[in-house]
């Protein structure tokens, strides 16, 4: 399966110019539980080329979110920036294999 | 105690519903507060002082709000006005502002809340190392900070409140943290302080916290140790979840938020659905700073740019997109050294494949075959000129060049006439710290005016 199949929503937005922060919500806590095990931070930096140790993912039970923020891969509106909002660097982690 | 605080929309700008506004008007609100700005939308609007919105939008949604203030006589906060919360912005928003007290007839008190910077003073502080850098700051010297074309401090409860006790009926404030608008009138009333930062996260963005976020209109209303999120709309219900679920709206950290003067830690908020279609929230806490200190943010100007925009719908280039465009650009460098004589170090050419993967770049990975790609061109170059005769050598390529001998040239699809179009300066974000100051008034500004 794959990490869309299974979740309600994925949101991708800016924290700020220099930070990206992306918003994955589960409906139940089974696929929140699925989530925290497969989204980690070994996968985050695979996806989106970045270090572990700037990746923080935080799970948030009680809403069945997992938070993820990282730099942004380039700083927003700066010539290499693709992405002015931050919009879709969510889908990345879309097609992302659920074990 | 029972402060009623009305947030309109989460952005004047965007456009609200009136007749929603006006009920929520007959809740008797103690101050009606709205944000016209975020650094969301990119470095230019900091870069040149401007606003996002266009002016008329702007007026038109400041004259409801402006007889919605006559009516009730209460004070009216603007926050981040212009967008990017400069003086210039300022300026710009108290110009629209006495043209609607003419039109209206109103004889009314402004208050401006200015936040730009200057350099001299942020350069000192960096020298006597008052200058921090935040999570990913980019890294600042002297030379970096005296070329910003733009430093903004953003204000928090402290120079909003000072804003609030000059008694005027509107205050236009330059850049300020989303939640100290909210907060401010609450903890000049005595609300905790933890209680009224909490809310002002949560209501930052009008009705998102609700179950209806095109509504706009919501209420708050404070009590001593705990708020209400009032929907105001017909329909519209605040659940737990909606509420707790804007902490992590646009938020790096889901649990803390740091403002000026402290930081905000809601991990043990309790979240209460009431029969109303309201929730009742209490248990933040609030971790005052003792070194107080202010964010700042400012724009550099990186060169100019000029962009082309070319369809390509012929299959056997769009499978050769790649090899393409990596021979225009090699054909175009050696124009450019012995026409301009511009070495490749100063000037950059991006291709960028609409329908490919111009919105990801390296980080796509899914391989498509597109029927067409639409190329986007970016030069970037020291100066405006030189961006323009490079989109100009770049243009008879993208028209017609080949990757065969032999054949008769192929020529591609212009969508637009000029082919090319000038961008201008182009603006990056260089800063990302903060500045720690001995009292809270010491970088900003209040001006006072009678219209």
């Amino acid at each position: 399966m794959k990490l869309k199949e299974l979740v309600k929503k994925i949101r991708s937005k800016n924290a700020g110019p220099f930070l990206l922060t992306i918003d994955i919500f589960c409906s139940n806590k089974k696929k929140f539980q699925m989530v925290v095990q497969n989204v980690t931070k070994i996968e985050i930096s695979t996806l989106y080329k970045i270090p572990k140790e700037q990746i923080n993912i935080f799970p948030i039970k009680n809403l069945n979110i997992v938070k993820i923020t990282i730099p942004r891969p380039n700083i927003q509106g700066s010539s290499k920036d693709r992405d002015l909002h931050g919009a879709s660097f969510g889908i990345i982690l879309e097609e992302l294999k659920i074990k | 105690m029972n402060i009623k605080v009305l947030v309109p929309t989460g952005a004047l700008g965007i456009t609200y519903c009136k007749k929603t506004l006006n009920k929520g008007l007959k809740e008797k609100p103690d101050i009606i507060v709205v944000d016209g700005g975020s650094t969301d939308s990119g470095p230019a609007y900091l870069g040149k002082g401007k606003s996002k919105y266009s002016r008329s939008s702007t007026k038109s949604e400041w004259k409801t709000l402006m007889i919605a203030r006559e009516k009730l006589k209460i004070p009216l906060v603007i926050g981040s006005a212009g967008t990017c919360g400069t003086d210039k912005t300022v300026d710009w928003f108290l110009e629209i502002t006495k043209e609607l007290a003419k039109e209206l007839n109103q004889n009314i008190k402004v208050t401006l809340l200015k936040c730009s910077q200057s350099k001299k003073v942020i350069n000192k502080a960096f020298l006597s190392k008052n200058i921090f850098p935040l999570n990913n700051a980019p890294k600042i010297s002297s030379k970096k900070i005296i070329n910003c074309t733009n430093i903004v401090g953003l204000a928090g409860v402290e120079q909003i409140t000072e804003a609030i006790n000059t008694k005027a009926d509107i205050i236009i404030c330059g850049r300020s943290t989303d939640a100290s608008l909210i907060a401010s009138l609450p903890i000049m009333k005595g609300v905790d302080k933890a209680i009224a930062w909490h809310a002002g996260k949560i209501g930052e963005c009008g009705a998102f916290c609700t179950t209806n976020p095109k509504s706009g209109v919501i209420l708050i209303s404070f009590e001593k140790n705990g708020f209400f999120i009032k929907p105001v709309s017909n329909n519209t219900k605040a659940t737990p979840y909606t509420v707790s679920a804007h902490m992590v709206y646009e938020n790096s950290n889901p649990f803390t938020l740091i403002e000026p003067g402290g930081l905000l830690d809601v991990k043990k908020a309790i979240y209460k659905k009431q029969k109303d279609g309201s929730v009742y929230v209490t248990g933040a806490n609030w971790v005052e700073d003792n070194n107080y200190k202010i964010k700042l943010e400012g724009t550099k100007v990186v060169g100019y740019q000029s962009i082309s925009i070319v369809l390509i719908r012929d299959e056997s280039y769009v499978r050769r997109i790649k090899k393409w465009s990596k021979q225009i650009k090699n054909k175009v460098k050696k124009i450019i050294q012995n026409s301009l004589s511009l070495k490749k170090k100063n000037y950059e050419i991006q291709f960028r494949f609409v329908g490919k993967n111009a919105t990801l770049g390296s980080l796509e990975r899914k391989k498509v075959e597109p029927n067409e790609i639409g190329v986007l061109v970016v030069v970037t170059a020291e100066k405006q000129y030189e961006c323009e005769e490079i989109s100009k050598i770049l243009n008879p390529l993208l028209l017609h060049h080949s990757l065969y001998n032999n054949r008769e040239l192929p020529t591609f699809s212009f969508p637009l006439s000029p082919p090319s179009f000038k961008i201008g300066k182009k603006y990056e974000f260089c800063l990302n710290h903060i500045v720690k100051v001995e009292n809270p008034m010491d970088i900003f500004k209040l001006e006072k005016y009678s219209i």
